[in-house]
């Protein structure tokens, strides 16, 4: 299966991934191969077999709806690229 | 020092033989002479480890005594240590400050461990060789110019230089076996859900699993004992209890039946690591276990499902990193839009976008049904065909690597090469099992070689005792390199 550029800066726009004009084709060269690789699957037979999301086949636990976690908001914000006033800060989103 | 065994070094710690204070400056002032050529450390926490020490003596004065008090090991940077840079391999989190200490660390702390620092990886852990980290390549003791092995490779790398007592590292393609095989050690990846993934940086949820490297079975399964357990916080953690994992390393092998699936000796086998592990079988049938022939046909579908899993799962879990709360964030965002793309797209290295792309695809509208739906249903049949396997046998063996270590750069140019070189250990990632990698000699080259043997799920006992005893019959895993020896 062989991707073409204008698929590849699609698949990036979807992940959020800058992708320059030099790059895209090695991206095409590359994803390409590994989706040959994958190709591999066609070829099984799962008629019947479900799918398999967890090795131990569990669904998912709930605990109570108590409060367990302490105000952190310190140790939070001490990562963040850029805060004020408790918020982080990002670039203007509304116009 | 770094030639003994964890319970050597617990005894000597006991015996007041000597303190971990100076059994740390031993590590430390290693870590220093070597470590600037082999690159295993991403940081080196000096202060830390010797406040820890002084406080694991303190403790020992008091009377207490527990195996692992005092013993100085490294933590692959994938596990979150508070107050220390917890990088994962990547630009992305080279100024991330971890807010909180993973469950793994938190109860190897509470076992009294010593912790050095923590070792480079792959990025994200993804990747077979150590060679995609932010950090640069990790170089293999046994032979500097060739590769460790990963995404563990700065924990393997470590432990085979005596630069660490023992080490943590994380698999979800067999990230722990093919380091451990491809530097003479011994490492486990446990059954999935026997060890905390709380505050371990998440890669492929359904196929991540942390677990240790170590010098031999016995100090893997001390490790083990303290690393395993049920966890509130990760919700994919196991109710299952952990049981004494040393007091059965000892137990007789009789009638244990290995099975030998044809599909892994075929022609993707280097033939000197065939011999080495057709003989190191016939060391287990002395122990008296007996082989079986099995197959498990689905084996050649392992590789294609896998880079269709892991990726998508990556794509999910890696879509955090935004550069709005933490880590990385590009320079002069115009707009959001800008600030994810820019941030992700110079944040990240070349093989983590290759695999979120891949998994972005995969994901898609219109490529779920194809890809990703029927590589789960894939992932089922190979499950199966380990469980009809186990109907008739108790473990299973077969080779890690397809070869013995490689050169740096020599895969690099080509994606799909070394995704192939994972064969043999991400179907057992798939399945969900526990498998065990453990040195079976050595090539024409002196490079080392390892085997593996995957078990029924929780059967992590059975795995120890066979390894522990083939290593009290054989000398492998005694042999050092001799770069990082003194």
């Amino acid at each position: 299966m062989s991707l073409d550029s204008e698929e590849v800066r699609k698949i990036a726009h979807l992940a959020r991934l800058a992708v320059s004009d030099d790059e895209v084709n090695g991206y095409v060269d590359d994803l390409s191969s590994i989706l040959g690789l994958v190709e591999k699957m066609n070829a099984a037979d799962v008629e019947g077999i479900s799918p398999m999301a967890h090795p131990l086949n569990m669904s998912q636990r709930l605990r109570s709806d108590v409060v367990i976690e302490s105000n952190q908001v310190e140790q939070l914000l001490a990562n963040a690229p850029a805060s004020e006033k408790q918020l982080f800060l990002v670039p203007k989103v509304i116009e | 020092m770094q030639d003994k065994t964890l319970s050597e070094l617990s005894s000597g710690l006991q015996s007041g033989d000597f303190s971990s204070v100076e059994l740390t400056r031993h590590y430390l002032d290693r870590i220093k002479q070597f470590d600037a050529d082999l690159n295993s450390y991403i940081t080196v926490t000096e202060k830390l480890a010797l406040q820890e020490a002084e406080e694991a003596d303190r403790r020992r004065q008091t009377g207490e005594s527990s195996p692992l008090l005092g013993i100085p090991i490294a933590h692959k940077d994938i596990f979150c240590s508070e107050g220390v840079r917890t990088s994962c391999g990547s630009r992305m989190l080279d100024n991330f400050i971890a807010p909180y200490d993973a469950t793994v660390v938190e109860k190897l702390k509470a076992a009294g461990v010593v912790m050095l620092g923590k070792t480079n990886l792959d990025e994200f852990a993804m990747g077979s060789s150590n060679e995609t980290s932010w950090y640069g390549p990790v170089k293999n003791p046994w032979d500097t110019q060739r590769v460790p092995g990963g995404s563990s490779g700065g924990s393997a790398a470590a432990v085979a230089a005596g630069l660490c007592a023992a080490a943590t590292g994380t698999d979800t393609g067999g990230s722990i076996r093919q380091p451990a095989a491809l530097c003479n050690l011994t490492g486990l990846k446990p059954t999935y859900g026997r060890v905390s993934r709380w505050g371990m940086i998440a890669y492929a949820s359904s196929l991540d699993q942390g677990g240790p490297l170590a010098r031999c079975a016995e100090d893997v399964a001390m490790l083990l004992q303290a690393m395993a357990g049920f966890d509130e916080r990760d919700s994919t953690s196991a109710e299952q209890a952990v049981p004494d994992y040393l007091a059965t390393l000892n137990n007789d092998l009789d009638g244990v039946k290995i099975g030998i699936p044809k599909e892994y000796f075929g022609d993707g086998l280097n033939p000197e690591v065939k011999q080495a592990i057709q003989q190191a079988l016939s060391e287990y049938t002395r122990l008296g276990a007996e082989t079986v022939e099995i197959s498990l046909p689905n084996t050649g579908l392992a590789v294609s499902t896998y880079y269709v899993l892991a990726p998508a799962e990556a794509s999910a879990n890696l879509s955090r990193y935004d550069g709005v709360r933490y880590g990385y964030r590009c320079e002069h965002p115009v707009d959001l839009e800008d600030l994810y793309k820019r941030t992700r797209g110079e944040g990240f290295g070349a093989e983590v976008k290759r695999r979120i792309m891949i998994g972005t695809y995969v994901l898609s509208a219109g490529y779920y049904d194809a890809y990703y739906l029927k590589a789960q249903r894939i992932r089922h049949l190979i499950a199966d065909d380990f469980n009809k396997a186990f109907e008739q046998v108790d473990v299973i063996a077969g080779p890690v690597n397809p070869t013995t270590a490689f050169k740096l750069g020599e895969k690099t140019d080509d994606p799909v090469q070394m995704y192939l070189g994972d064969v043999y250990t991400l179907p057992i990632n798939l399945a969900g099992l526990p498998a065990i990698a453990h040195p079976a000699g050595f090539d024409s080259n002196g490079l080392p070689i390892g085997m593996q043997l995957i078990g029924n799920y929780w059967s992590e006992p059975t795995l120890l005792n066979l390894v522990h005893r083939y290593q009290q019959q054989t000398d492998w895993h005694w042999r050092s390199p001799d770069s990082g020896q003194n």
